[in-house]
């Protein structure tokens, strides 16, 4: 990623709050990622101490699975039980946010905030291949979103929830899975190559 | 008992165990836009073998935390039953991999990637959010179309070391040697496409490789608990509740769970065959106690409202069959208080042909003579509540299991 220096707008600007405050709350100086094998033992760790003190492994596509959910039952809650399968998420009084799995996705989101923050990278941009229109990876992006959320809920689950999770306690399905994820994007990759490089 | 995982709801109350949840996801995050996972061009060119950082966090993280959680069972800190290992789905698993990599070519991310995306205002990793909300609501309204396959090739909480036959620790070692093998493959790709400099590397990256090696080659040593390692764990707990009788329910308690809706019931005869096609109560499931440890899998994946009964004709093999189960964490387990022969004393009334035996039993041994094999055709084996008016103790507590509610990711 760009290296630039980064000063937000205003942050020197003359403001209420004291200096050291000011320092304290505005984003950190851009810097560059961890190593990838540092960032795979702390996100080991981090697994780890999931399994460890909940019994549960991390997940992302189930909580919004909930979330969705949430929203489909303010708006159609008769339809909600009457479909087999979003019978499971909000049927009846079932509340859909009453799940660890959406806190999970709440704290990711927070988490993820926290560490863009603290390294300069908050900046609304749209990240891109050299070659393509930010709308057409807008376009992109929410057409890969749509199959990829068709895709987990198909799979029970994301990377995150199958592979990464169901990985690290050997379940079958999930290596299983996290081949076919693989297989999957490298047999199209090619093809779609001057989207990304 | 082992002391993690922890019971949340118990310790922290209902909506108290989120802040857990919430403190959990935020390292997931953290790490994930730490490790540059919120940008999707560096995602995308682990599949131009550019930079491999995709394959290096996921298996590094896989590898580091599969050490340490059978580390931690293997010294008795862990309890591997209690802990949601996905359930397998084999065809559909794969089926919804493949559309997964096509979403994942396509948008740039994963879900959860997407989200520390979104986090930092990219409005490709916004975008790829809203999508992915559409795509999961468009699974909820067609999934009812391919129930079928979409419920096929299950083969329930399926471990690696069962479907191989071999150590825990033996799988974890080879699993950590493949990963080092794809992570010294990956540079060598990266070097090759990527122009990438490989003496600019951290050395400390081959230290880290060893510790991980070592680490999983003493697990091999330490080894896992068995069943009786895991009953001297806990028995000194639960030896009294057998003495105390509170863990043994009367005939009529099981006939009333039955009728409960609130309450699935699942009865394991351990009985002979030959005993068993005499006379059996209605639905209960004939097992041997050698083939009991290979059912566990799937009773630690019965809904948590599960009471398990075991039966013997007296108390002898359904007891052994309760500490079984009690050690390897099967929650509501109860014993037929007097066996089958104490469910016929209560009973027998419903079917005046049966006849009590006459000579002494041995412990263990039906007391009653048929002449022919009913099974559960005999009326004493579905009596009619209505017609028995029973006193008894109820003993029965309904315990959530501590750990997973059944959910992961799925």
């Amino acid at each position: 990623m760009a290296a630039e220096s980064r000063t937000s707008p205003g942050a020197n600007a003359p403001g209420s709050l004291p200096a050291t405050r000011r320092r304290f709350f505005a984003q950190g100086e851009t810097r560059g990622y961890i190593h990838p094998y540092l960032g795979g033992a702390l996100l080991g760790v981090v697994l780890f101490l999931a399994f460890f003190i909940t019994g549960n492994g991390l997940g992302a596509s189930g909580g919004l699975n909930n979330i969705i959910g949430f929203v489909q039952d303010l708006i159609a809650p008769d339809h909600m039980d009457r479909v087999p399968y979003l019978v499971k998420i909000a049927g009846g009084d079932k509340n859909p946010l009453d799940s660890y799995l959406v806190f999970v996705v709440l704290g990711a989101i927070l988490g993820g905030f926290a560490s863009g923050w603290r390294n300069g990278r908050v900046k609304v941009e749209t990240i891109r291949g050299p070659h393509i229109t930010p709308r057409t990876r807008w376009a992109m992006a929410f057409l890969g979103g749509a199959i990829m959320g068709y895709g987990a809920r198909f799979a029970r689950g994301c990377t995150s929830g199958q592979a990464l999770s169901g990985g690290a306690v050997l379940s079958v399905g999930s290596w299983a899975f996290m081949f076919a994820v693989f297989g999957g994007a490298y047999g199209l990759a090619y093809a779609l190559r001057r989207f990304w490089l | 008992m082992t002391p993690f995982p922890l019971d949340l709801p118990a310790l922290l109350g209902h909506w108290g165990q989120y802040v857990v949840y919430l403190a959990i996801g935020f390292g997931f995050g953290y790490v994930l836009e730490s490790s540059g996972f919120g940008n999707s061009l560096k995602l995308a060119r682990q599949f131009y073998f550019r930079d491999l950082t995709v394959l290096k966090v996921m298996f590094g993280a896989i590898v580091t935390a599969m050490v340490l959680i059978f580390a931690a069972t293997g010294l008795g800190l862990l309890d591997y039953n209690a802990i949601w290992v996905n359930p397998t789905y084999l065809w559909p698993g794969i089926v919804g991999g493949l559309i997964m990599g096509v979403g994942f070519i396509i948008g740039g991310f994963c879900p959860g990637t997407s989200l520390v995306s979104l986090a930092t205002l990219k409005l490709d990793g916004v975008f790829f959010v809203l999508g992915g909300l559409f795509g999961i609501f468009l699974f909820g309204e067609t999934v009812d179309s391919f129930a079928a396959f979409w419920n096929s090739s299950y083969m329930g909480r399926f471990t690696v070391p069962d479907w191989l036959d071999l150590p825990v620790g033996v799988v974890v070692l080879g699993i950590v040697l493949m990963a080092l093998f794809m992570f010294w493959g990956g540079e060598q790709l990266e070097k090759r496409f990527g122009g990438k400099d490989l003496k600019r590397e951290p050395k400390a990256r081959y230290a880290g490789a060893a510790v991980l090696a070592l680490a999983a080659a003493s697990l091999i040593f330490i080894g896992q608990p068995t069943t009786a390692d895991k009953w001297q764990a806990i028995s000194a707990e639960k030896e009294p509740l057998l003495a105390e009788r509170s863990v043994q329910i009367h005939p009529g308690e099981l006939l009333d769970a039955q009728h409960d809706d609130s309450v699935k019931v699942i009865m394991l005869d351990l009985r002979n065959e030959v005993d068993y096609n005499l006379f059996h109560i209605a639905g209960a499931r004939r097992v041997s106690i050698e083939e009991l440890p290979g059912l566990i899998p799937d009773l630690l994946l019965e809904p948590s409202n599960t009471l398990f009964v075991t039966m013997s004709n007296g108390e002898e093999a359904a007891t052994e069959a309760w500490q079984l189960l009690s050690a390897e964490s099967v929650p509501n387990v109860y014993i037929l208080d007097g066996g089958i022969n104490g469910w016929l004393d209560v009973f027998a009334s419903a079917d005046p042909g049966l006849r009590k035996s006459l000579a002494a039993v041995e412990s263990d041994r039906l007391s009653y003579e048929f002449d022919l094999a009913l099974g559960a055709r005999s009326p004493a084996a579905t009596p009619d509540p209505h017609e028995f008016d029973l006193e008894y103790t109820r003993k029965v507590q309904m315990e959530l299991k501590r750990g997973p509610a059944g959910g992961g990711c799925g």
